[in-house]
């Protein structure tokens, strides 16, 4: 049986891991192959890599220090940041990366996601959802949220694009409950059960964990196939392996070997 | 979690990965200089025949890794190697009869279809993440290459798989069972990724690496 995951998450800036909160003020979490390795000891079961000021700049991921942690990690990772093309894909696919997370540049070109699921496969594709409830009650898409500054409300409902997004070939959807990152009171379950019940491919929880349980809500609540965090990790508030053995006596199945 | 087992003569082994193709041939490389065992890439045939041990890589598609094959001439070759050959998620697709992705013909090394692995409640594709590896029977449990593997999960990513159980050493379950780890003599296949897979997939690949030709 598929084990549920665990996906610490690591935000990249200017070749070192930061954490900010609600996706605002930065500071330095460590160096990124130092971390990479940390959590690849702690039983992480892969890792994403967020380069978050990437796409509001225009630029794509550095890839040196891609190949570097590709090199030294026997896990699976995932990049995403301002990949914009077939030909960025390639290169961090290249580079040793086993999946790339397209978000803003989607939103932006939702043929991208055709065009990267015809060239690598639907199985490198994840599709990054940012997403925020509105006055009017309505969870719709938010783009460039690296940037506080140039964070933009589209009017796309998400769970219109979670829809889209598959059908252009997302592998798997990675849900960024906007209005949950940063606040450690849980996850938003009811907005991943809502995009739970229309979504295909594995799902992937982010946003608000902060204690154990929630990553147990998480998975027996909205049935995300992996959850991702990241201050509670880099704060060793929630290790990894007592999570573990805390998920396996709730019933949920895990790695732990 | 690492079993103690004696070092690897890396020494005695001249391993090759065949060009078929794709992208992250890269982390195969760097799973094998782990294990001190440098894994060049090649379509040369010469070089090809000389290594101890062959892998034939694969990630994407199975049809453009086949079109791959069949423009370096590899399609021709491999089915003429003696020694060791594993193939890794498409790499293994490969060596099977038929793929449906695609629907396209083949090396026919193993007997079998590729197919689609189903959808149901709960059974999401892309198949994606860490599953256990079930031994298919007690003989296939004292396969040199499933050694330390029993029960021990590895990571896959793929939406594709081998679903019936002839030459199987392992199964996994993703609502239903498919082959994760095959064996027919000489010709190995892996569906998951062993250089994805921490220390499940390191004694994999060593345990193919300990193989010898005649094996």
């Amino acid at each position: 049986m598929l084990a549920r995951r665990l996906i610490p998450c690591l935000d990249v800036r200017d070749g070192q891991v930061v954490k900010g909160v609600r996706f605002r003020d930065h500071v330095v979490m460590g160096g990124i192959e130092e971390l990479a390795l940390r959590y690849r000891d702690e039983g992480a079961d892969e890792l994403v890599f967020y380069d978050i000021t990437a796409s509001p700049e225009g630029r794509s991921v550095d890839r040196t220090w891609v190949e570097r942690v590709a090199t030294i990690i026997d896990i699976p990772f995932c990049v995403a940041g301002g990949i914009r093309s077939v030909d960025d894909s390639r290169a961090i696919l290249n580079a040793g990366a086993d999946k790339v997370s397209v978000n803003s540049p989607a939103l932006e070109r939702p043929d991208l996601i055709d065009e990267l699921a015809a060239a690598f496969g639907v199985q490198c594709v994840v599709v990054g959802v940012d997403s925020l409830k509105d006055a009017d009650g309505e969870w719709r898409v938010r783009q460039y949220t690296g940037d506080p500054s140039k964070t933009k409300a589209l009017g796309r409902r998400t769970l219109d694009w979670v829809v889209e997004a598959q059908q252009r070939g997302a592998g798997e959807i990675v849900l960024n409950c906007m209005g949950s990152d940063g606040a450690k009171t849980g996850y938003d379950l009811e907005q991943l059960a809502a995009v739970r019940a229309i979504c295909r491919v594995p799902l992937v929880a982010s946003g608000g964990a902060g204690a154990i349980e929630h990553f147990v809500d998480a998975f027996r609540v909205a049935d995300v196939d992996a959850a991702l965090a990241a201050s509670v990790f880099h704060s060793g508030t929630v290790p990894i392996p007592e999570l573990k053995d805390r998920l396996a006596n709730a019933g949920i199945e895990v790695r732990r070997d | 979690m690492t079993d103690a087992l004696p070092a690897l003569d890396a020494s005695r082994i001249r391993l090759v990965l065949l060009d078929s193709g794709g992208a992250n041939l890269g982390s195969v490389q760097a799973a094998f200089a782990r294990l001190g065992v440098e894994a060049p890439v090649t379509s040369d045939a010469q070089r090809i025949r000389a290594a101890t041990h062959v892998i034939l890589p694969g990630v994407g598609a199975a049809a453009p890794a086949m079109a791959r094959l069949r423009a370096n001439g590899l399609d021709r070759l491999i089915p003429t190697l003696t020694q060791p050959l594993m193939g890794i998620c498409v790499g293994m697709q490969l060596l099977f009869e038929h793929s449906v992705e695609g629907e396209v013909d083949c090396l026919g090394l193993l007997p079998g279809r590729v197919e689609r692995l189903p959808e149901s409640p709960g059974v999401r594709v892309p198949h994606m993440g860490w599953n256990r590896l079930q031994p298919a029977s007690v003989e296939a449990a004292a396969h040199p290459l499933m050694a330390g593997l029993d029960g021990r999960h590895a990571y896959f990513v793929h939406s594709y798989a081998y679903r019936g159980d002839t030459n199987a050493l392992a199964t996994s379950t993703h609502g239903q069972p498919f082959t994760a780890i095959a064996a027919h003599g000489r010709v190995m296949g892996a569906q998951c990724h062993p250089e994805r897979s921490a220390a499940t997939g390191a004694r994999l690949l060593r345990n193919f690496l300990s193989l010898q030709a005649s094996s």
